[in-house]
């Protein structure tokens, strides 16, 4: 068939090659020769079109090459975008601190859930998981699996290499579920102030409590006042502190006066926020803000402040400290008895209580209490924080309580508010609400007394500083100014118990133009042999401001000052008129 | 030049004055152009299959030396034994066919790959050139007033080799097919009507396959719609023409075609596109428009309608696979697994395609002293 095809079609060229010799009849090899000349003809017109339709075709393809190549078509994005941080929308907004240092985050990671309906073996299913996933138990597995519920989840946050391990089990019945966790870089160092979320990325305590809302609607990251070099150091000396005088917890606190803004805030022992279902209650327990102490001697800074500020009192004016107190059934003792007549400057910096009391007494119980109020002593503080105790004080204000309040006694506030109230003493007399977020606005605050008062402040707490109880605390140059507080703690039965101290020491430097004030308490310190047995302020906790305050002052930029030159001696000379002569910074 | 006399009457002295060396020369260049560009799309692909990442390269280097042999082999061939080549390679063709439905090997929901003595062939590769030359003989036949109903004998073998290939399925390859047949039944002396009823069946063949073979439907569904599926090949290969611009990344220097999966095989063009930009690629684009429009324009004069009608198959063929490729690499069209004529990664493909062009060599090269 084939060669009879191909041999006619020989033949046929052959006859129309060599037309001439061609010799049939006539009119066939006409009818040939016309049907020849027909084909070709149409033929050659039709290989005309097709190449026509071939260039047009290969012209679009060009043309398409120029538009896809040159031209930029703005739907078909141009290469790889890096995709920016701030657009990335996250459950919950990052936190950082005053330097934009990460300090809470959301990143994505594989949960592991199961459908129990859908498990076939329960047994072989639970130990294969547990074999590979060591923080589960094979039998806490099957039971789970043994659920009558068609959704259970078997684990929360797997690593990839679980997450791999557990695909290649090839389980039929698990689900990977992708969620965001909160991860704390930072781990321990901001427990407090963080808080922590529940594994559902609510927020369960401290700012993740408290702005919560606000953490899950912005998308740009939470700035704090905290710096976390600041929370380094106070934490170190803090932890080092509870170490050396073996005490059962501690606070620290950073405040920079002249905002309100708190630039460390440590409360020991503390936790790990990104496993914070481990935590005890104690560690969980912020001592800074929640926590309300008898804060001792340091409240003689409001007691003398108050009393200048009325003019009850005038730093010369004497009152007498010759013996106890006695109140109704009460004795008001000195520490440091002197068993004299005391000046206003005195009683604070030998830390009188019978002077004190004395002063107190001269203002009344109206002025005392009005004044703490303005100091926000009466009511929990207002810091973003949703664990803020309840200031403790009595229900009738007493005469005898109006004494013992002088002194730091019969008034429970939490530190954050003694920082503040402190704060608003040495700063020119202006009180801010205490807080732990950065605001790019200047903050308002209340005056409550007057420059000349909180000068006054300024010098007594210098000189204390240099001659009385707060030696331990000097730090060469930084012009440290402060005063301890030894407070006894209120047994079960509600007596004091004698040797369970909260010591601590508040300080604020430069003195001469205050910039920070920088509070350190112990629970429950025990004095060492270095410290001669004592486990009051000044020799636990006074020792750890000083320690903050050479370390953080560099890193902030404050020089040390010469504290003999003239203008300091100037600025914070103060006249002890009894003894005739005038006590300077030496 | 080779010093080649003219009087020179060996195979390969008549061969060198005869051929078409212009067509020849534009094949050999883009079959260097093949290679180079394996060498710089390939070793990401290698490398992301575990293989050693010069793999594609090697292999490719070495088919392209014997493809070239086998096209200038065939280009000596007179046109008989042209014709006895394409009918003897159409029956081994159909044979394959049918064994590749009977024990070929299903990959990607389809079969088309067959494993003959260690080599991995897809048949439907060669059936388009034997095809076209072997349709080119009933057409011609046929027309001038031999004794055989050529029509009919074309128009079933045209039928016998669409319903195997449809049977794989390759819709692809049976379109290139139906369009070689159509071709030729149109410079055959097709009636206008026949031609637009034909037109219209073709249309109705499309539809059909739309709605018969779901892997085309997904593919057209997606190109109407990018966003009912997945594109990813298309919109990297539009970042990579994209991240070229004009004048291109420079060799090696590319990154989109990193994550082109197919970037040393069908989407070779967008490599290209990338690394040495636009003008390269309107020089690909040229040769091959060069290699068809000649083609036509050098059968256009002859006076034997096999030669036209076999030649234009053949260029019809080759222009339409190149353009299908670069069409859908171009996102104009949807996406249809096609070769990029010599420049792709690929074996029988680089193979069927050298027979084809060898014999297109053959059938077009002047024969002043008779049509041998």
């Amino acid at each position: 068939m084939m060669r009879r095809l191909l041999q006619s079609m020989e033949n046929a060229r052959s006859r129309r090659q060599e037309p001439v010799e061609f010799r049939t009849p006539a009119e066939h090899a006409l009818h040939e020769e016309g049907l020849f000349k027909q084909a070709i003809e149409t033929g050659r017109t039709r290989v005309l079109i097709t190449g026509a339709v071939m260039a047009l075709a290969f012209a679009v393809v060009g043309i398409r090459l120029i538009d896809v190549t040159a031209f930029n078509n703005p739907s078909e994005p141009r290469v790889t975008h890096a995709v920016s941080a701030s657009t990335v929308k996250k459950e919950r907004a990052d936190i950082v601190d005053r330097n934009g240092t990460l300090v809470a985050t959301a990143l994505k990671t594989v949960g592991l859930s199961a459908d129990p309906k859908k498990i076939m073996d329960i047994q072989e299913a639970a130990s294969k998981l547990a074999a590979v996933l060591p923080d589960l138990s094979a039998a806490d597995i099957a039971r789970k699996l043994s659920s009558d519920s068609r959704f259970v989840w078997l684990h929360r946050k797997l690593t990839p290499y679980q997450q791999w391990e557990v695909n290649r089990l090839g389980i039929p019945g698990l689900d990977f579920r992708t969620q965001e966790t909160r991860v704390y870089p930072q781990g321990n160092l901001m427990s407090h102030v963080l808080g922590f979320t529940s594994i559902d990325n609510n927020g369960l305590a401290g700012i993740e409590k408290k702005l919560d809302q606000t953490l899950r609607s912005s998308t740009q990251p939470l700035k704090l006042s905290v710096d976390v070099r600041l929370q380094h150091i106070m934490r170190q000396e803090l932890q080092a502190a509870v170490t050396e005088f073996d005490a059962i917890g501690a606070t620290g606190i950073i405040m920079d006066v002249n905002n309100g803004e708190i630039l460390s805030m440590v409360s020991l022992p503390d936790f790990d926020p990104n496993d914070a279902g481990k935590a005890t209650d104690d560690s969980r327990f912020n001592r800074a803000t929640l926590g309300v102490y008898e804060l001792g001697s340091t409240f003689k800074i409001f007691n003398t402040a108050v009393a200048l500020d009325t003019g009850t009192a005038k730093l010369s004016s004497q009152f007498d400290a010759t013996k106890p107190l006695r109140v109704g059934r009460f004795a008001i003792r000195d520490y440091h008895a002197k068993n004299r007549w005391l000046s206003v400057s005195e009683i604070f910096i030998y830390s009188s209580n019978i002077g004190s009391a004395r002063i107190a007494n001269e203002l009344g119980t109206a002025s005392q209490r009005e004044f703490l109020a303005k100091l926000g002593f009466l009511t929990p503080s207002s810091i973003e924080l949703p664990e803020v105790g309840q200031p403790l004080y009595p229900k009738v204000w007493r005469p005898v309580n109006t004494m013992t309040i002088s002194y730091g006694h019969g008034l429970a506030v939490s530190p954050i508010q003694l920082v503040s109230g402190v704060s608003a003493m040495v700063n020119g007399g202006t009180f801010y609400q205490p807080t732990l977020v950065r605001s790019d606005t200047d903050r308002n605050g209340e005056r409550i007394i007057s420059e000349s008062t909180s000068n006054a402040i300024r010098k007594l707490m210098r000189l204390n500083n240099i001659e009385g109880s707060g030696k331990a605390s000097n730090a060469k140059g930084y012009l440290v100014g402060g005063k301890t507080g030894t407070a006894e703690k209120v047994g079960a039965r509600g007596t004091y118990r004698k040797k369970d101290l909260i010591s601590s020491y508040v300080a604020a430097f430069p003195m001469n133009a205050p910039r920070y004030v920088v509070y350190v308490n112990l629970d429950e310190p025990r004095g060492t042999k270095k410290t001669f047995g004592y486990a009051t302020g000044g020799w636990v906790a006074a020792p750890a401001v000083s320690q903050v305050i050479k370390q953080m002052a560099p890193m902030l930029g404050i020089p040390p000052q010469d504290p003999e030159s003239p203008e300091i001696r100037q600025a914070l000379a103060i006249k002890l008129p009894n003894q005739g002569k005038t006590l300077a910074s030496f | 030049m080779i010093n080649i006399a003219r009087n020179d009457t060996s195979i390969l002295g008549r061969w060198w004055w005869e051929v078409d060396r212009w067509t020849l020369m534009a094949i050999v260049t883009l079959a260097g152009f093949g290679v180079m560009l394996t060498l710089f799309a390939s070793p990401s692909v290698a490398e992301r299959i575990g293989a050693d990442p010069l793999l594609f390269v090697r292999k490719q280097a070495t088919l392209i030396v014997p493809a070239l042999v086998i096209m200038v082999s065939v280009s000596l061939l007179n046109l008989r034994n042209i014709r006895r080549l394409a009918i003897g390679l159409l029956g081994i063709t159909v044979l394959l066919l049918l064994a590749t439905l009977a024990f070929g090997a299903e990959i990607k929901g389809a079969t088309r790959w067959i494993s003959v003595g260690g080599v991995t062939i897809q048949p439907s590769e060669l059936a388009k050139p034997a095809f076209a030359v072997v349709a080119a003989t009933f057409f011609s036949a046929s027309r001038l007033g031999e004794d055989i109903p050529g029509y009919t004998m074309a128009g079933g073998l045209y039928m016998v080799l669409l319903t195997l290939l449809l049977l794989q399925p390759d819709v692809g390859q049976a379109f290139v097919l139906s369009a070689i047949w159509f071709t030729q039944f149109f410079l055959a002396g097709l009636p206008m009507v026949l031609v637009i009823v034909l037109a219209i069946i073709s249309v109705l063949g499309l539809i059909s396959a739309y709605f018969v073979f779901p892997h085309v439907q997904s593919r057209i569904d997606r190109f109407l719609d990018p966003a009912s599926g997945d594109n990813y090949q298309v919109e990297q290969a539009m970042e990579a023409f994209q991240n070229g611009g004009i004048m291109g990344t420079g060799p090696g220097e590319g990154v989109v075609k990193n994550s082109l999966p197919d970037g040393h095989a069908d989407f070779i063009l967008a490599v290209a596109g990338e690394e040495f930009g636009l003008l390269f690629c309107l020089l690909i684009v040229g040769i091959y428009a060069f290699v068809v429009l000649r083609g036509f324009a050098r059968v256009l004069n002859r006076n034997d309608l096999f030669v036209v009608l076999a030649a234009t198959g053949l260029l019809v063929q080759f222009g339409l696979q190149a353009l299908v490729n670069m069409a859908s690499t171009l996102n104009l069209i949807p996406t249809k697994g096609m070769t990029l004529p010599f420049l792709s990664y690929g074996g029988s493909s680089l193979i069927a395609l050298a027979l084809g062009m060898g014999m297109l060599l053959a059938i077009t090269r002047t024969r002043p002293g008779g049509q041998r």
